[in-house]
């Protein structure tokens, strides 16, 4: 039984339908993406998993629960964290006090809290020279490794990432990929929302491909990778994309 | 000198009751974006439970004091309860529904609030019991009341408690952070409907504690009693910048000292007309207010 489990997800905004049901599995340690171009419903699908938009039907399964009608504070709880798109700091708020908040669930054990918070200054010692700074004044990188901090917090089992890369320019491009492995590497499995397809494949096990609200390719990341379909949609069909 | 020191006593006192309550219109609008319109009423209610808590401890010989106290704290919990059941029944199902309807419930709630105080207490006033009769000492000529000092150090208190709690606890930070980006709460565990029911239930509290108050120090109480008294702290929100926490004290003060100069050196009744006056410039000059750096947005 995978990790997260997604069966048939229909997700409307009004009378739109979003998500035509969408079906897809991870499982522990593992790092899945999910490409598909603008409006296929890539965050459409991550916030239907994480509690933030309703399911019209279709069920979500984390780590053996049915959670397709859970509250969003909930599942957080069960240990699915999410990084939204656009990274979702608050601004107005300290470095410390959004890591603390993405701590929110352990604020009865001020230890263990200043231990995670220590963990995550240790990723991105970046952060911990700013600690006392408002977030909204941390330059794009850095506020992407806050958002990433924050959902680290509470060491989940799954970390659902929604364009990471967004707007970095790409040596941090290459830094924000190195640290989706290390989270890997420290046994939590990543659901990678990405455009920049490329990079997703290289380091994603497995992968989906989204069009319209439906998954159209399901594989392991190399072989989408090579797929002339995909190449041609999503990789710009570049001949050393192949090559690499 | 004695004059200006009489109205700078008179504007803090009144003003620490427009601070008390311009709070509650200025946390509900930061998280929610609603210009609560009940909220004047919810102070009124507070008056009318600490009246029914007095007139029901009259009997009891209790001191003075301590039946205050008695019907501050039941006050403040009644109607901040209160507030919390008006969240959760009127305004939690329109949060996603477009701004104007949640804004005519808060009118509907206000409504229901009057009409439900003058079915049950009368259109007439209701005198609270006479604690704290007029003693005071004088400074430079001017007449300070125990009870003026005593509320404005209570009123300080309750502001600085609502001040700790908000940037110093976990739940505060939330509360801030939920302002900022619900969805954002969300994703860190925040139960963003709970916080909600904790804002309505302090701001109310808050308006409670400041109708209790008020009810002591003016003695006559009505059921619309809420209507002028929550414009004039609304006004202080908007100039203190609504949504922000210090700017709503400050603003409460200022439109308190305002109206006790503009009472004292121009006429009484030109004081309403001075007071909103203000809120008018404010919104036509700096709408953000004092200390709002947020724009006002969605209204």
């Amino acid at each position: 039984m995978a990790l997260l489990e997604v069966r048939d997800l229909h997700t409307f905004y009004g009378s739109v339908e979003a998500l035509k049901g969408v079906s897809l599995d991870v499982d522990e340690g593992e790092i899945v993406a999910l490409i598909g171009s603008n409006g296929a419903g890539k965050t459409t699908t991550l916030r239907t998993i994480s509690g933030l938009e309703r399911a019209r039907a279709g069920t979500v399964r984390f780590a053996g629960r049915d959670i397709t009608r859970a509250p969003a504070h909930e599942i957080v709880a069960l240990g699915l964290g999410h990084v939204p798109e656009g990274r979702r700091i608050f601004s107005g708020l300290t470095v410390e006090e959004n890591l603390n908040l993405g701590g929110y669930l352990l604020r009865r054990q001020p230890a263990l809290l200043k231990e995670r918070r220590d963990e995550v200054y240790a990723i991105f010692p970046r952060l911990a020279e700013r600690r006392h700074q408002l977030a909204g004044t941390l330059s794009g990188g850095e506020q992407q490794m806050l958002a990433i901090g924050r959902a680290l917090m509470l060491q989940p089992k799954l970390l659902a990432l929604d364009e990471p890369s967004m707007g970095l320019a790409p040596m941090l491009v290459r830094t924000i990929f190195g640290i989706i492995q290390e989270i890997r590497r420290r046994g939590t499995a990543v659901l990678l929302v990405e455009q920049n397809a490329r990079q997703a494949l290289r380091i994603a096990d497995r992968g989906y491909v989204l069009e319209t609200g439906r998954i159209v390719l399901s594989d392991d990341a190399a072989k989408l990778a090579a797929d002339p379909r995909v190449r041609a949609a999503y990789l710009g069909g570049h001949v050393e994309a192949a090559a690499r | 000198m004695s004059a200006f020191l009489q109205f700078l006593v008179n504007g803090l006192t009144v003003g620490s009751f427009y601070a008390l309550v311009a709070l509650g219109y200025t946390m509900i609008y930061g998280i929610i974006r609603l210009i609560n319109f009940a909220h004047g009423d919810i102070f009124m209610v507070g008056a009318f439970v600490g009246w029914t808590v007095l007139a029901a401890l009259a009997a009891s010989h209790l001191p003075a004091l301590a039946a205050l106290g008695v019907a501050l704290v039941v006050a403040m919990a009644a109607t901040g309860a209160l507030g919390l059941v008006i969240e959760r029944v009127a305004y939690q199902p329109l949060l996603k529904a477009p701004r104007l309807s949640i804004l005519i419930t808060a009118l509907g709630a206000s409504l229901a609030l009057e009409n439900g105080v003058m079915l049950k207490y009368g259109a007439g006033f209701e005198t609270y019991p006479h604690l704290l009769a007029g003693a005071g000492f004088s400074v430079l000529g001017a007449q300070v009341k125990y009870a003026q000092v005593g509320f404005f150090l209570l009123s300080l208190a309750l502001m600085a408690g609502l001040y700790l709690f908000v940037h110093r606890t976990p739940v505060g930070t939330a509360m801030r952070a939920l302002a900022l980006d619900q969805d954002a709460a969300r994703l860190m565990g925040v139960n963003v409907e709970g916080v909600i029911m904790l804002t309505f239930f302090l701001g109310s509290a808050l308006a409670a504690a400041a109708g209790v108050m008020y009810g002591t120090y003016y003695t006559q109480i009505n059921f619309m009693m809420g209507f002028l008294l929550g414009l004039r702290a609304f006004t202080a929100a908007v100039l203190g910048g609504i949504g922000n926490i210090p700017g709503a004290m400050v603003g409460g003060l200022l439109i308190g000292l305002l109206e006790a100069f503009s009472s004292g050196y121009i006429s009484g009744q030109w004081k309403d007309v001075i007071v909103f006056a203000v809120l008018i410039l404010v919104l036509v000059v700096k709408p953000t207010g004092l200390f709002g750096e947020r724009v006002v947005e969605r209204m």
